[in-house]
């Protein structure tokens, strides 16, 4: 098990998942799966249809308590166990910040206030506890003055400069999905987790959220764990894939690796049904048809 | 016509009229063939023994003809209008919306101005300025409530219990221990605040119905203790003989006792039971205010946006780091906060409380002011409370059933505006500056 936490390309490890295992009731969703994900490294989770990997995220990002398993995260020399953290500290202390599969934007606030709440907890400590900001003091309009410069930076990087005004809602698909990413980045995230960003994306837009990722990873220097479904997208940008297949690891590697793993293509394509069934069987077929004795 | 009508730039040359005055004409033939039988004749006595005969009322047959030809005219010209004026509103859409904004300010501007000026306005009688302090008290409880519900989206349906809990706080605060008005009302505030933090902490992880039950059974509650802790409380008998605010210290009686001067001695006036009601009119106007701005700046403030941000979508507020119990506390204490400071001005105003005061029909009053007024919407709240307040007291010679206009009138405003009197949304903070010609959905 210990080589299976390694990461190819030799960075610095931002994330060591342990052992981790969720059990529903009887349902074992993740069953003993161990990885790292590199500082500064877009790494790939990829499987077929619940194979678990949504369930990796909300382990990760709190919203479930794992059953089994250590989930350690470094950031700036300290380590932080996920596994033990509240929901929402996992985002404030450890700094991980995540996107939703089926888009969760603030619908009815406008583009501008949704990448404002992102930055709430910087916010709220610059109003004193809304006291300072009640009374207008001045280092608290500097703060919030600081904080629309960072979303208006995130807002060009996505291309949505011109919309802030607007209601997130009313933003086409394509946006949302885009506004989502800002709204993480705005966190000051180590490490930014994204549940298929792409799906339901056009080729065009698909391009654009390639350069977007490999935007974020040069210049900001953090990891992005990553669910997606769009090969061109994860075989393009990821320094590493991990491969799940019915909440078991599969494999673990550099693209070029996974892409010629044996249990990947039998996960992806299904195998051959004779080789799946136990020789007894296969025997007893054989009986069946010809009647003559099976051969060994 | 339709065709016509299409055809035609702008609505303002009205329909053609021979279409219009044909159809009325035919509608108001119809009219008359049934209005003659049924209004023309009439059997009267003609006296004793003389039988009877048939008076014969053309005057009311040609009134009502006239009035079916106008009412079908005057119907015409308005599906006409609306048919067409939807089409241009459709097209002047965003134009409209530019336009809201001053247009909103405006209407705030002089509601304000009427408020500030209502006691010397010349037919504001005694009854007008008591319905007046009455509508302010819910405009205030409304304002509250809105950061409760139409900011954070916390259906809360026990408000009321925060209202009784500022009441007694200042009745028994100054019954017991002898304190003035302005002292209790801090402290009656504080209290409310408190409750709201004890039910909230338990409470809070609910979410939307379940929610809503649990406040409404903390609202009865309340109610249930403050009718059976008769120790305290002096349980359904109330509590009487609540001290009534003082001007500053001076006391607004005609014979106040020794050494002590009352308000119309110090400036010189003649004593009129009016100059207290004046009085109070001021102090809960000043307290509505303070609601509003309270509310108005907070919203600006982080905490607001996170409100705000958790009645849209709680589980990506968690995603981003926001502590959604307490941000939620804050809420509910704070809006529980503004209901304390309205309870002990209730209690203050009446003299007299008693748990009758705070049923559920009381929140359900609130809540209804703030949905109908749009959820969030400050102006809104005012707009409603005005309205089915105003609306109550005027049919109030219809004894029961005022309650049916009360619901009629909700109705109306749920058909009409199903999001509330004004459901715009300013944003709390712009990139681009205000909405101007620039002002458009352009994808990216």
């Amino acid at each position: 098990m210990q080589e299976a936490s390694v990461i190819p390309s030799g960075a610095e490890a931002l994330l060591s998942v342990q052992h981790l295992t969720m059990r529903f009731g009887g349902l074992v969703a993740i069953d003993d799966v161990s990885f790292a994900a590199g500082n500064g490294e877009i790494t790939a989770i990829i499987g077929p249809n619940g194979a678990g990997k949504t369930t990796v995220f909300n382990c990760l990002t709190g919203f479930y308590s794992p059953s089994v398993g250590r989930l350690a995260l470094r950031r700036e020399g300290r380590d932080f166990l996920l596994e033990r953290m509240e929901g929402y500290r996992i985002a404030q202390k450890a700094g991980v910040a995540r996107t939703f599969q089926n888009i969760r934007l603030f619908p009815q606030m406008s583009v501008l206030e949704n990448l404002l709440v992102a930055q709430h907890n910087v916010l709220m400590r610059a109003s004193g506890m809304t006291v300072l900001g009640l009374l207008g003091f001045a280092s608290y309009r500097r703060a919030e003055q600081a904080a629309i410069d960072k979303a208006r930076y995130w807002l060009d990087q996505v291309g949505l400069t011109e919309n802030a005004d607007i209601d997130a809602g009313n933003l086409p698909y394509g946006a949302q999905r885009k506004l989502e990413i800002a709204r993480a980045m705005c966190t000051e995230p180590a490490l930014l987790c994204l549940d298929e960003p792409a799906a339901g994306l056009n080729p065009t837009e698909s391009l654009e959220l390639n350069e977007l990722l490999l935007f974020i990873r040069n210049q900001h220097k953090i990891g992005i764990l990553l669910i997606e479904h769009d090969m061109s997208v994860v075989m393009e940008i990821s320094d590493h894939i991990i491969v799940l297949d019915y909440g078991r690891k599969i494999s673990d590697g550099t693209p070029a690796h996974v892409r010629n793993d044996p249990a990947v293509i039998r996960a992806y394509l299904g195998e051959d049904e004779d080789d799946q069934l136990p020789p007894e069987v296969v025997a007893d077929l054989a009986m069946d048809k010809g009647g003559d004795a099976p051969a060994s | 016509m339709a065709v016509e009508t299409s055809d035609r730039p702008a609505p303002s040359s009205g329909p053609d009229l021979a279409p219009i005055l044909k159809d009325a004409g035919v509608t108001a033939l119809i009219a008359g063939a049934l209005t003659i039988p049924l209004f023309g004749f009439r059997l009267v006595s003609l006296g004793t023994g003389q039988g009877i005969g048939l008076e014969q009322r053309w005057g009311l047959v040609a009134i009502s003809v006239l009035a079916v030809f106008v009412g079908r005219i005057a119907l015409t010209v308005w599906l006409e209008r609306r048919r067409t004026g939807r089409r241009s509103a459709a097209s002047e859409g965003w134009s409209l919306k530019r336009y809201a904004r001053p247009l909103l300010s405006g209407t705030a501007y002089v509601v304000a101005g009427m408020a500030f000026c209502w006691p010397w306005l010349p037919f504001v009688d005694r009854w007008l300025l008591d319905l007046a302090i009455l509508v302010l008290t819910y405009v205030m409880l409304g304002w509250g409530l809105n950061i409760v519900v139409g900011l954070a989206g916390l259906l809360d349906l026990g408000y009321v219990a925060f209202y009784a809990v500022g009441a007694y706080s200042y009745a028994l605060l100054a019954l017991n221990f002898d304190l003035s008005f302005w002292q209790c009302l801090p402290l009656a505030g504080a209290f409310a605040a408190f409750f709201g933090i004890v039910l909230g902490f338990p409470v809070l992880r609910l979410r939307g119905d379940y929610l809503a039950i649990v406040t409404l059974g903390f609202g009865e509650i309340i109610r249930i203790i403050l009718l059976n802790w008769y120790d305290v409380t002096k349980g359904p008998d109330g509590l009487s003989g609540i001290p009534r605010p003082s001007f500053f210290g001076l006391p607004f009686k005609r014979n106040p006792p020794d050494g002590v001067t009352s308000f119309h001695q110090f400036f010189g006036l003649e004593y009129a039971p009016i100059q207290r009601i004046i009085f109070l009119y001021y102090v809960i106007l000043v307290l509505a205010l303070i609601t509003n701005f309270f509310t108005l700046r907070i919203r600006k403030l982080p905490v607001g946006r996170a409100w705000e941000a958790l009645r849209e979508d709680e589980i990506a507020c968690r995603s981003l780091g926001i502590n959604a119990r307490n941000t939620k506390l804050t809420a509910f204490s704070i809006g529980a906060m503004f209901a304390g400071f309205g309870g002990s001005f209730f209690a203050t105003r009446q003299g007299f409380i008693s748990p009758e005061s705070f049923t559920f029909i009381e929140s359900a009053i609130i809540l209804a002011i703030v949905v109908l007024g749009g959820m969030g919407s400050q102006l809104g709240v005012v707009l409603a409370a005005v309205f089915l307040l105003g609306m109550t007291e005027f049919f109030r010679e219809l004894e029961h059933f005022r309650m049916l206009a009360f619901g009629a009138g909700m109705v109306a405003i749920m058909v009409w505006r199903p999001r509330g009197l004004l459901a715009h949304r300013e944003p709390t903070v712009r990139l681009n500056g205000p909405p101007g010609a620039d002002y458009g959905r352009r994808s990216p």
